[in-house]
């Protein structure tokens, strides 16, 4: 291998001028980074390769900060088939078939222009997923927004809401799940996670690879515009600053039709063995796809400018070669197979052109001029770059960042320690059943149906459990199995503790997953933090990494893939919460024995599994209550959560459990009031609980499960609870039309003024409760006239029974509307006061 | 009996509908859209999608589709024509039902589960669901609402043209004149819903109400072909 100390003449990125900044700071490098540039080249990059440097290196392409943490990271097992570095994760689920999974955040793009920056991240992680052979079954999105009441938020969650739908539904592909929250740390900087989820044969898994020197690389899809151009690295890496609006050019466009002709064409190809390896074009475009390709295989890429097909005259070869031009596939096919690849791209009416050829040196070269038939250049061609593949991928730089915890003004208090707090809503003299009323109506824990009804989650017929509860289910066509998958986080703790948070962000997946029945197979993750040039920023980082190791250890979960989005804030408004967004998939051996939430019907005898002791700090509650200096954040005991995992999916293939809701936001008495407002029946409920009211009803923590059983079944669950080692405690019965929790041993500690109002007993009637989880987030939207009515999958919401909202109107109705904060229950800036705060 | 199963570039509900065909026991294959080979099929489902796109208008494109010819000559010899969806725009755009669909009052994509009323079981349509049976399917579209002067829905209704209405305690999703989910042409043998049958086709889905329309479809088929 020869690498000329000379360098290749490159047109010039822009015309310096005298006052302004050197290229390389301008395109977003630092002095260090042109350095180390240099030290790979041996000489100076001309403008082209700076540029295509610029976005390699960028902390998006490159994961230059965060790759030594994500080296810590479970990444094998027995089942995965592709891990961590290729475009998406891949496990076995049996009967020759795989699952690929993978969660991708698109956020500065989405803050800039949400319904584009929505569009482009749905069809980004969907190429991820058919790049690798598997056949897109389901999308779910993990979507994050500020303060619901203030215009921004509003114009962001409309925006983005209708990019995901407009894009999932226009592909084909259902969006069935996801999770949306609100919190004022993400007032200046929402975040849009989407995971994508597909299925292949096994034999068919497809790698971005260029093996074969003499392979043609043939670019399908849309053609190259000017759309995009510094998406990675401009827009993705940097925080935002006073003047995003300049930043619109950068944010890609999306057509979701084009994607739809892109993944039968993909298929198609690959199907038939026509490629030798398949890369989609995502961030840094062209740049990236050949040199990752490239590099994988220890070859090069030899790279015909000219051939590459344009949307419009006149762009520059830089924006060319870095161009995010969105829904474009780069195949390597070997040259006896072009014409059928060719015939295949023209019949799905996709431009398709040969624009280089595999070379044996490791090099990336970009020729103008033209190669001639065996991909060696025309006399007179001009060489305008040449760059070691590795340089721009596997050998980019590492930054060693410096992390730092924050000064806490005390210690916090130790998570779980059960504090009698006196201070409740409760123990003020507030009904418990007007404070459920408030928490179901609060925007994140109200009905998704003013989101979920702009998607389309029945498109493929193979819903089984669509996008209202925890968990979506999908049947896998052709076999008895079906897949369950869910996505969550827990920011509002990892405000107050980062490592805590990523391993509840796992803890609380895997069981939406887990109470379906199914076994969790896998995880994937998406890191949304702030700039890692910040030291507690950086901390944040390798805690949430640290929680999330953790957790994965101790379920002994594979890590298959993700993405880190650094720079999550903005001069208005700060840093984000962390936010380790988690994704998982799990695996049900049949189908038909999926477990929904929903009580079934009366005289079911309602358990609570698990014992961990709940928190307020950092609860839904608490960001309406206000948190109270004794507020602890929840346990997490991950080896008796990998129990509870273990149970549930041995009770459900017993067939024992008549319907399992895990404990989430709102505590248990929100979990109780859901299985019975879907369900339609309510219960009578006894807790023996000696500490606070306010804990014991609403307060947050992982690792419990509410579940019925038949009373025969009663005794066989009790069995099998106990050969795992998992408390379960009987809470009731069902029955009737209101939820009636009784506190046996509350503490009554509080003020004697608080009138008639029993604070150790919640009674609500169920037609009360859905009238206010039903409206709570067209209200926190300011969409008042958005009308409900039943939706969702009739097996999972009400089984085809229409709901009467009308059903009981008593006398706690007028409390909801005088002391609940039913009209705008927005998370007020600074309400919630946390032990680190600044 | 034989399904084609029209295949646009933009179709999603292709591999649906094949499936729910499939298993409601007809042989079922795909046509692509710039075939004129229907391959004798007795049946053919245009499905739903967004064929080409969807630009300008739903089914505005499609209507000048190749294989476009091929199925109102199918028409015309009285076969059978189910359009769902995305197909039923494409044969209002096409003059082969009566009607056009519009926005969605809500301006939004609806998708959500609803009821319908079959108005007459006397069709080749609907021949094999009991009187009085309401069916229980998803709707998932942004285009759906129906719209025919008054003069002509009336005239509509009383030759007995309108199939399915939005008849649950969720009323009328989309806006619909008079509530209308599906048509019929004049001739009786092309019909188009914007529900989807082939997603309720199996219990494990949520409901099975949509094989009726396949069965009465089977039946049908079975007896048209018994009389050629």
């Amino acid at each position: 291998m020869t690498t000329p100390m000379t360098t290749p003449a490159a047109p010039v990125v822009s015309a310096p001028t005298p006052d302004a900044p050197p290229l390389h700071r301008a395109l977003g490098l630092t002095d260090g980074e042109l350095d180390a540039i240099r030290d790979r080249l041996g000489r100076d990059p001309n403008d082209l390769e700076l540029a295509m440097f610029s976005v390699m290196w960028s902390e998006h392409c490159s994961y230059k900060s965060s790759k030594p943490l994500l080296r810590t990271l479970p990444t094998g097992g027995g089942d995965v088939v592709a891990g961590p570095g290729e475009n998406a994760g891949i496990m076995r689920i049996g009967e020759g078939l795989a699952v690929a999974f993978k969660l991708e955040s698109h956020n500065h793009p989405s803050a800039v222009e949400p319904v584009q920056g929505a569009m482009t991240g749905v069809g980004g992680i969907l190429r991820d997923i058919f790049t690798m052979g598997a056949r897109p079954i389901a999308v779910l999105d993990g979507l994050h927004f500020g303060d619901p009441s203030k215009a921004r938020t509003r114009h962001l969650v409309r925006g983005v809401v209708k990019g995901v739908g407009s894009y999932g539904n226009c592909v084909g592909v259902p969006t069935v799940g996801g999770e949306l929250t609100f919190h004022p740390s993400y007032d200046g900087n929402p975040l849009v996670n989407v995971m994508a989820v597909g299925i292949l044969p096994e034999h068919r898994i497809m790698l971005a690879r260029a093996d074969r020197p003499g392979d043609l690389a043939v670019l399908f899809g849309s053609t190259t515009g000017r759309d995009g151009i510094g998406g990675a690295s401009v827009l993705a890496s940097a925080t935002f600053g006073e003047a995003e609006a300049t930043k619109r050019p950068s944010v890609q466009i999306g057509d979701p039709f084009a994607e739809k002709l892109l993944i039968e064409a993909s298929l198609e190809l690959i199907e038939r063995g026509l490629v030798d390896g398949l890369q989609d074009l995502g961030a840094a475009g062209i740049t990236c796809a050949v040199s990752e390709t490239a590099d994988r295989s220890g070859t090069g890429i030899r790279v015909d400018l000219d051939a590459i097909p344009r949307r419009e005259a006149g762009m520059e070869p830089f924006e060319v070669m870095i161009s995010e031009s969105q829904e474009r596939m780069l195949a390597l096919v070997d040259p006896a197979q072009l014409d059928a690849v060719l015939e295949v791209c023209r019949r799905w009416d996709l431009p398709a052109a040969v624009i280089g050829v595999v070379t044996q040196e490791p090099l990336i070269s970009i020729w103008t001029g033209g190669l001639d038939g065996t991909g060696r250049p025309r006399s007179g061609a001009t060489e305008l770059a040449r760059i070691p593949a590795a340089a721009l991928t596997s050998d980019a730089i590492v930054h060693e960042r410096v992390g730092e915890a924050p000064t806490r003004r005390r210690a916090a208090p130790s998570p779980g320690d059960d504090a009698a707090a006196t201070t409740g809503l409760p123990e003020r003299g507030v009904d418990p059943a007007v404070v459920l009323q408030a928490l179901l109506g609060h925007p994140d824990l109200a009905s998704r149906a003013w989101v979920t009804r702009q998607y389309d989650a029945t498109v493929g017929a193979s819903t089984v459990a669509g996008n209202e509860h925890g968990a979506a289910v999908l049947r896998v066509p052709g076999t008895t199995m079906g897949l369950a998958m869910a996505t969550d986080s827990a920011a509002p703790v990892g405000l107050l503790d980062p490592r805590l948070g990523a391993a509840l962000a796992v803890a609380t997946s895997t069981l939406n997953v887990a109470v379906t029945g199914a076994r969790p197979l896998g995880i994937t993750n998406c890191l949304n933090y702030g700039s890692p040039e910040r030291p507690e920023a950086f901390w944040q980082l390798q805690q949430g990494v640290a929680g999330l190791g953790d957790a994965c250890r101790a379920l002994d979960l594979p890590v298959t893939g993700g993405n880190v989005s650094l720079y999550n804030e903005s001069a208005a408004d700060g840093a984000i919460a962390p936010t380790c967004q988690v994704g998982v998939v799990g695996l049900l051996d049949d189908v038909s024995r999926v477990v929904g939430p929903a009580f079934r019907g009366a005289d079911d005898v309602v358990g609570l599994l698990g014992t961990v002791q709940p928190g307020l700090a950092g609860s839904v509650y608490a960001s309406i209550a206000g948190g109270a200096p004794d507020d602890r954040p929840p346990s997490l005991d991950l080896a008796a959560h990998g129990r509870l995992l273990g149970l549930l999916h041995a009770a459900a293939t017993a067939g024992l459990l008549r319907s399992a809701q895990d404990v989430g936001g709102g505590g248990l008495a929100v979990a109780l009031a859901e299985c019975a407002m879907w369900g339609e029946v309510g219960a009578l409920v006894e807790l023996r609980w000696p500490g606070s009211p306010a804990t014991a009803l609403f307060g947050e923590g992982p690792s419990r499960v509410v579940v019925t059983t038949t009373a025969e079944g009663w005794q066989r669950l009790a069995v099998l609870a106990a050969e795992h080692g998992v408390p379960l405690e009987r809470l009731g019965v069902t029955g009737g039309d209101r939820l009636r929790i009784e506190l046996a041993g509350a503490s009554a500690q509080g003020p004697e003024e608080r009138g008639p109002v029993r604070i150790d007993l919640l009674d609500a009637a169920i037609g009360v409760l859905r009238e206010a989880w039903e409206h709570g987030l067209p209200r926190a939207l300011g969409d008042e006239g958005w009308t409900p009515g039943p939706g969702g999958t009739p097996a999972f919401a009400g089984r085809g029974v229409a709901p009467t909202p009308d059903a009981v109107s008593t006398s706690s109705v007028a409390p909801v509307q005088a002391a609940a904060p039913a009209q705008g229950p927005a998370p007020a800036p600074g309400a919630a006061p946390t032990p680190d705060a600044a | 009996m034989r399904t084609a199963v029209v295949v646009f570039p933009g179709s999603n509900c292709d591999r649906d509908a094949l499936h729910a065909a499939t298993l409601a026991g007809t042989d079922a294959i795909p046509v692509w859209h710039e075939s004129t080979d229907l391959a004798g099929a007795d049946l053919v489902i245009l499905p739903g999608g967004f064929a080409y796109g969807d630009y300008l208008r739903a089914g505005v494109l499609a209507r000048f589709s190749p294989v476009m010819g091929a199925i109102r000559d199918h028409a015309v010899r009285g076969g059978l024509v189910l359009g769902i969806c995305n197909g039923f725009q494409v044969l209002a755009e096409a003059g082969l039902v009566p009607g056009a669909l519009t926005r969605n009052t809500s301006l939004r994509f609806e998708h959500r589960w609803v009821t319908l009323s079959v108005e007459r079981t006397d069709t080749p349509f609907t021949r094999a669901i009991p009187a009085g049976r309401t069916l229980r399917m998803p709707i998932a579209h942004g285009e759906g609402s129906y719209v025919l002067p008054d003069a002509d829905l009336d005239a509509l209704e009383a030759r007995g043209g309108v199939l399915f209405r939005y008849a649950g305690p969720e009323g009328n999703p989309n806006g619909s004149a008079r509530d209308i989910a599906g048509v019929l042409d004049t001739g009786g043998r092309v019909c188009g819903l914007m529900p989807h049958p082939e997603r309720a086709a199996e219990a494990i889905l949520g409901s099975d109400d949509g094989m009726l329309l396949f069965r009465s479809l089977i039946e049908s088929g079975a007896r048209s072909m018994a009389a050629a």
